[in-house]
């Protein structure tokens, strides 16, 4: 059975075998009753690895707050907290760009602290609080530091601005937007091919001196 | 990237069992580095052991000495008062890696165990003894721009492409380990190694190792620091030079010095003999530039890294210029 299983796995290699993948995703329900294979997870939990255990292809248990809200979700141990949120849970608004921490479009806040969801495993995150762009706003009211991005022009493509934001309410949080040249050290993990950075660098120095609570 | 197992010990014990049954596991800390080799095929462990719930993100001041928990975040470390007043250096360093995303994200211990960022060892495609020991060195007579110019072999010339770890190996910091067969005490400069004949170990940790801390004397190095990074951009990217340098001055004179590079070997480089050429000297341009004469010699460039011949000698001058504001 389990050699089925692999055997039917999409290959290791990235973007061509996205549509796969998501296919496997969606299959795995189904799958996951094939795949399991209780035998090194018997073992763990008798060496007393203990807490949390997963078996390759086993559907673990996840308890997320995303947005205020909790849910109990179920996840393979490879998926990251990004494919989480937007294959699994529909959160579009957390863009994939590089996959590599390398360009900043995925950041989210866990526990209040940004992060890239493309480097952060989805297993590893149980009972943690998630932030993603869609929770910004309190119902119609937009965030300030939306506001602020609408009216100084601070996107154009768009594709990078929901991570943008997240690093902009961060870095103010984070107490490192005093100066413009501290607010582009700590904006510098995301990456605007458009190159909005200097309205995006206006819309952040308008809501910190505007002392608005972000 | 492939299917693996996941476990979450509970405690350091645990975790270090876990690692030993099973070579073919990995712990995992922030992810940062791990995952993204995982999603390349660099790295394929069949079972992920979660350190980063474990105990150990504790930085605490004892005495006369830091002891930062190696689960500590690179963010909390730079951002803490105490390391800011005290060592301005580190925070420094690690201020000057990764982005404010990632230093959320990644360990003081994993930092200090990232993996080389040599290109021929992230494209599964091309031959990297590193990676695949065995099967030659792409960089030895490929694209060389960012490789080594000083303790390479001819199996790797890769270098070490972690900042946090200039700033401790000139800080004398020691590395506390636990392991299958109990703790021990690793002084930092000791941690890495240099590629020798196998380049496909980047340190001296035993199977199964397990840092659980990094200690770092107070040193009288709290004012004239400086840590220098050279880059192609000017944020967010990996080091081609760096250097981390501290003075103690009295009166201008130069009572004690630490400098070390960066994005130069396969380990943090720290400059002895330049540093002993700088106690007891004024603290000046001409003292700087004859440390950073020593501190060049037996550099050897490859075909594309040749400009690292010049820039690092350059850079410990106005790293030390920056140090102690001589203009
Ligand atoms: C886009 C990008 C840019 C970056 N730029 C820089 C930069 O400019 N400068 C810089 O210094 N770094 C940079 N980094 C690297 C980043 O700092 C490291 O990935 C990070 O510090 C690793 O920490 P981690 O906790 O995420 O490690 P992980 O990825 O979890 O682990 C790394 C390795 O260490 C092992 N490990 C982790 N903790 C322990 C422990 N306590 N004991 C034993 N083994 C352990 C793991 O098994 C793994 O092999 C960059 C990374 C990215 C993705
Ligand atoms: S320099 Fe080292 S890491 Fe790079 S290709 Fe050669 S062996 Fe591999
Ligand atoms: S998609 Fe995560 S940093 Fe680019
Ligand atoms: S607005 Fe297009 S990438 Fe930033």
């Amino acid at each position: 059975m389990a050699d089925e299983i692999s055997d039917s796995k999409p290959e290791n290699e990235e973007r061509s075998h996205d549509a796969a993948r998501r296919n496997f995703l969606k299959q795995s329900s189904v799958l996951t009753a094939l795949a399991l294979t209780p035998g090194p997870v018997v073992q763990a939990a008798a060496a007393e690895w203990d807490e949390k255990i997963a078996a390759p292809f086993e559907k673990v248990p996840l308890k997320l707050a995303v947005n205020g809200k909790s849910y109990k979700l179920s996840v393979e141990p490879r998926v990251t907290l990004l494919d989480l949120l937007r294959e699994q849970m529909h959160l579009t608004g957390t863009k994939k760009g590089c996959d590599y921490g390398q360009c900043g479009a995925c950041t989210v806040h866990i526990d209040g602290k940004r992060v890239n969801s493309c480097l952060v495993l989805a297993v590893m995150q149980d009972g943690r609080e998630i932030t993603t762009i869609e929770g910004l706003a309190k119902g119609d009211d937009l965030h300030p530091m939306q506001e602020a991005f609408i009216k100084n022009d601070g996107f154009q493509c768009g594709y990078c601005t929901p991570g943008q934001i997240m690093s902009a309410v961060a870095c103010i949080r984070e107490g490192k937007a005093n100066s413009e040249t501290e607010i582009k050290e700590f904006m510098s993990g995301n990456i605007c091919r458009c190159g909005a950075y200097p309205n995006i660098v206006s819309a952040i120095q308008e809501v910190k001196n505007g002392g608005q609570k972000v | 990237m492939n299917q693996f197992q996941y476990v979450r010990p509970a405690k350091p014990k645990a975790a270090i069992e876990a690692r030993v049954k099973d070579q073919n596991s990995q712990f995992i800390a922030g992810g940062t580095n791990l995952l993204d080799l995982m999603k390349r095929g660099v790295m394929n462990p069949e079972r992920l052991i979660d350190i980063s719930r474990l105990p150990l993100d504790k930085l605490e001041r004892q005495g006369n000495t830091f002891r930062i928990g190696s689960m500590a975040l690179n963010a909390t470390v730079a951002d803490d008062k105490q390391v800011l007043e005290k060592l301005p250096l580190l925070a420094q360093a690690l201020n000057a890696g990764a982005s404010a995303q990632l230093r959320n994200m990644a360990t003081i211990g994993g930092n200090m165990l990232q993996r080389t960022r040599c290109p021929y060892f992230y494209d599964t495609a091309l031959p990297c003894n590193k990676r695949e020991p065995g099967s030659g060195c792409g960089a030895l007579e490929g694209y060389n721009r960012m490789h080594a110019i000083f303790g390479f072999s001819d199996k790797c010339i890769a270098v070490h492409p972690s900042d946090m770890s200039v700033a401790l190996v000139a800080l004398d910091a020691t590395v506390l380990v636990s392991g299958p067969k109990g703790d021990r005490r690793i002084p930092f400069a000791e941690l890495h190694r240099l590629p020798g004949d196998i380049p496909q170990k980047d340190t001296t940790l035993e199977p199964g190792e397990l840092i659980t801390a990094v200690e770092v004397p107070e040193g009288p190095f709290t004012k004239n620091v400086h840590y220098l990074k050279v880059r192609e951009r000017a944020s967010y990217a990996f080091a081609l030079v760096s250097v981390a340098a501290a003075l103690q001055l009295e009166n201008n004179v130069i009572k004690d010095a630490r400098l070390a590079m960066g994005g130069v070997a396969h380990k943090p480089w720290r400059l002895t003999e330049a540093e002993k050429s700088l106690v007891g000297k004024p603290a000046t341009e001409a003292t700087f530039q004859a440390a950073a004469e020593i501190a060049m010699r037996g550099a050897k460039a490859f075909k594309h890294n040749a400009f690292k011949l010049k820039l690092g000698p350059n850079a410990i001058v106005q790293a030390l210029k920056n140090a102690t504001n001589v203009a």
